[in-house]
């Protein structure tokens, strides 16, 4: 039973450059996943069975366990109509909920505004990765943006620790409000105690850690291992974000995608062991997502560009299972040679805004779309 | 040489480039002002870059390239070693104006042939630059055009022409959208192919009679049988049209302004200054070298020190060009034609159609830290010969009180004018070692060092933030 004193917390994986949906939730006994598959198609004998009609890939081996526990949602043909087959394009449309213009302003961005409307915390949100996600961005919103949790802060280059503390002691005085300097130099002033401070509070996340948990050494368990330890640390952040790739497998698929999901399924699975060796997993639940699926037929090496995708909601509030439905993959129902999402991705966004969150999601992601029940 | 001169050429080239080294300023200074101005307004008397050295080391500037992440490399690599400065300048103010992304082009070398037309006519004929940007393949597919048929108009381009690219909201009525969008119908690219698993063909522009709206229309009290030039011809006979690139211009080189769509509500910060920048574009047929001419010589420029926040690009290309050993397009140009991203300005791909918002608005918590780190560790390297070059010159000042190497420092990085309040955190930091001295071997080791902390806590000031 989560407590429901605890704050819900979202943690979103992003799965950069289109994830093959066909070949990581496998329709291995459909003929015509071998049909289109004749290259990158991977074998019975090799495959995951989930049940009598999906499989996860080989390499998935590490975070099966957590969909056998009940939480895991697979939720199946997730898009939105007329896919325009861009990386850049469809991550956009994914990050700010606009497919018929361009947006400005990132949905988890909006989020944060109705989280945290006082800006009272400026760690509410919390991005690891080396640059803002469009996603988080909504001008006047701060958002933490942590490249490496271990060397997080201003002037990381200046390693000695009392000079470090001088330095910084001094850039606070030089930030400090003075008198008749202006709007500008008083915003940028803000900004700056501001950053000051949000890296002040981070960097005492590692020092409050330890676990038995062993992740491995790679960039994505180097992510998630921050995020685990921010959100143990209690500093009140409500939104993490990360993200891993690049998916984008037109070519020599097979020891791509098989290293990429290795990668993410053993960071995932360290990630939930730590947040439940340490009992704080009961408010965290995690989306993985990515900007499109890939080509049902394969181009003799890897995948192009396609539309339907699969995304995963984890974690202990979840209700694990699949949702949604596999869609027909029978050439009359392909669009462009592409299996045709059944589920906007902004009823994802819905549901884990409005059934997680408690948060309004009509405004945020721009209308009213169907939701699904993989929330306990 | 008067530090005045000093001053002022180098707000010049912080404005009409992107900042320069000390000896470079005094070069200039001992030129003098107006000579500068000239120079820097004829790109042509200086040599171009060797492309063949782009292609040797990076073969991915080769059509087509089309790498994400890499499309802003050559780019950043030209603006960092350009002997052309206000070329690229003004490439990047047009960038800004005629703001065309990746995010739904999909195709860098269709973007980036856009900044090649820029260097090409970005200091010509305004008038000029539109067609070309009417015509131009990006910005067509950029804004639909490639859409806008004679049956069924879309009035994408035909609305962002008067309302980003020309006029601004408030002087043309909806009418006027519909018809400017009709006068373009027609005007499209070839090959119509989809994208490919790399990326997309190369495309050009082609004018289809058969598709274009033919029969007689009325834009902004004119009738006719109007095409696309008629339209820009028109539209640059209103006074708005001078009125708002004079405001381009003078948010872009002179001081911050309120955003784009504020400007039919908000009244300019310099209202004298609109006015002779926009009776000199009337009065030259619209050529912007030689209002760039007027606005580099008046008075208003020369008082306008520090009156602008940096943009991203600037911080990027302004710290390589200072700390020096960017010459080369090493490995890691990809890496850094990233940076202006992670601090909000992903270069070749603006936010939307209106552009980056610029001023205050470049600031945040992580834009700011992205800032301060990226600037901090490059004045940092000692071994960089633009760094060197100000600690031989602190050397050359031989044993000198804390105060005065701060005030040196403020003076070799800019000179920046700053707070009481920041010359005093300045002082207080770096006082702990006492006099900087350079006799001995022992002390050009520990004052070198100082002078390195020194210089990471000068960039991160919120003054050095200002350009």
């Amino acid at each position: 039973m989560p407590s429901m004193s605890k704050d819900p917390v979202l943690v979103v994986l992003q799965l950069t450059g289109g994830n093959d949906y066909l070949n990581t939730v496998i329709p291995y006994t459909n003929p015509l996943y071998k049909d289109y598959r004749p290259v990158v198609g991977i074998p019975d004998d090799k495959v995951l069975p989930l049940d009598d009609k999906a499989a996860f890939h080989p390499a998935m081996a590490a975070i099966k366990p957590i969909y056998e526990r009940g939480e895991m949602a697979i939720v199946h043909g997730v898009g939105y109509p007329n896919a325009p087959r861009s990386h850049f394009r469809s991550m956009d449309i994914w990050h700010t909920c606009e497919p018929n213009k361009l947006g400005t302003e990132g949905w988890l961005g909006r989020a944060t505004r109705e989280i945290d409307p006082h800006k009272e915390n400026v760690l509410t949100t919390v991005s690891f990765g080396p640059s803002l996600f469009r996603a988080l961005t909504l001008p006047g919103v701060p958002v933490a943006c942590v490249d490496n949790l271990d060397t997080y802060g201003l002037l990381p280059g200046v390693s000695e620790q009392r000079q470090r503390a001088r330095i910084l002691h001094w850039f606070a005085h030089m930030y400090s409000p003075a008198v008749g300097m202006g709007p500008v130099m008083d915003y940028l002033g803000q900004t700056g105690l501001d950053t000051l401070q949000g890296a002040d509070i981070l960097k005492e996340a590692p020092k409050k850690y330890a676990s038995t948990v062993t992740y491995p050494d790679t960039p994505i368990a180097k992510k998630l291992k921050g995020i685990a330890q921010v959100h143990m640390a209690n500093f009140g952040t409500r939104i993490f974000y990360c993200d891993h790739g690049s998916f984008d497998s037109h070519s020599n698929q097979h020891g791509m995608h098989d290293k990429l999901w290795k990668d993410v399924s053993e960071g995932v699975a360290c990630f939930f062991d730590d947040l439940k060796e340490h009992g704080v997993g009961d408010n965290v639940v995690m989306l993985m997502f990515s900007e499109f699926g890939r080509r049902t037929r394969d181009n003799g090496s890897g995948t192009d560009h396609g539309a339907g995708g699969v995304a995963f909601v984890l974690g202990e509030p979840v209700q694990g299972g699949q949702y949604s439905e596999f869609p027909s993959m029978k050439s009359e129902d392909l669009e462009q040679g592409d299996v045709v999402p059944n589920h906007d991705f902004r009823g994802l966004y819905s549901t884990l805004l409005e059934d997680w969150m408690h948060l309004d999601a009509k405004p945020i992601v721009g209308g009213t779309f169907e939701k699904l029940a993989y929330l306990r | 040489m008067a530090n005045q001169d000093i001053s002022m050429i180098a707000h010049l080239m912080r404005r009409a480039g992107f900042g320069a080294p000390r000896a470079e300023l005094e070069a200039r200074a001992a030129k003098g002002y107006e000579a500068t101005v000239e120079e820097l307004l004829h790109p042509e008397t200086q040599p171009p870059l060797d492309r063949n050295e782009m292609m040797r080391y990076h073969p991915w500037t080769w059509r087509p390239g089309t790498l994400p992440g890499m499309g802003a490399a050559e780019w950043l690599h030209d603006m960092v070693n350009t002997k052309r400065p206000l070329e690229e300048k003004m490439a990047l103010f047009w960038h800004q104006v005629f703001a065309t992304g990746v995010s739904k082009v999909d195709h860098y070398d269709d973007v980036m042939d856009m900044i090649v037309k820029f260097r090409e006519k970005g200091m010509g004929d305004y008038r000029e630059l539109l067609i070309e940007m009417a015509k131009d393949p990006a910005m067509i597919y950029w804004l639909d055009n490639c859409e806008n048929h004679a049956t069924a108009v879309n009035e994408n381009w035909g609305r962002e022409l008067l309302e980003l690219f020309s006029m601004g909201v408030g002087n043309y009525t909806e009418t006027d959208v519909r018809e400017c969008s009709r006068a373009f119908t027609g005007w499209t690219i070839l090959p119509k192919l989809p994208r490919g698993p790399i990326g997309r063909h190369d495309w050009f522009f082609e004018y289809r009679e058969e598709d274009h709206d033919d029969s007689e229309k009325t834009f902004l009290g004119v009738t006719g049988n109007l095409n696309g030039e008629d339209i820009i011809r028109i539209i640059c006979e209103q006074p708005a049209t001078s009125r708002f690139v004079a405001r381009h211009l003078y948010n872009f080189f002179v001081a911050d302004e309120a955003q784009v769509p504020a400007w039919s509500v908000t009244p300019p910060r310099d209202p004298a200054a609109i006015n002779l920048l926009s009776s000199t574009l009337v009065n030259s047929n619209y050529d912007i070298r030689s209002t760039l001419r007027v606005l580099f010589n008046a008075d208003f420029f020369k008082d306008s020190l520090y009156a602008r926040l940096k943009s991203p690009a600037e911080v990027v290309v302004g710290t390589l060009r200072l700390v020096g050993h960017a010459e080369f397009p090493a490995p890691g140009l990809g890496n850094m034609s990233r940076q202006a991203g992670y601090m909000g300005q992903d270069l070749l791909n603006p936010p939307s159609v209106e552009g980056w918002h610029t001023g205050a608005e470049w600031i945040n918590s992580g834009s700011l830290m992205q800032r301060v780190n990226f600037t901090a560790e490059l004045v940092s390297d000692v071994r960089r010969p633009g760094i060197q070059a100000i600690v031989d010159r602190l050397q050359a000042q031989g044993t000198r009180t804390t105060a005065n190497v701060v005030d040196s420092c403020l003076d070799l990085l800019g000179p920046l004018d700053v707070s009481s309040s920041t010359r005093d955190g300045l002082i207080g930091f770096s006082e702990e070692g006492g006099d900087f001295r350079w006799d001995t071997a022992e002390h050009i080791q520990t004052s070198t060092a100082r002078v390195a902390e020194l210089l990471q806590l000068i960039v991160a000031t919120r003054e050095y933030q200002f350009a």
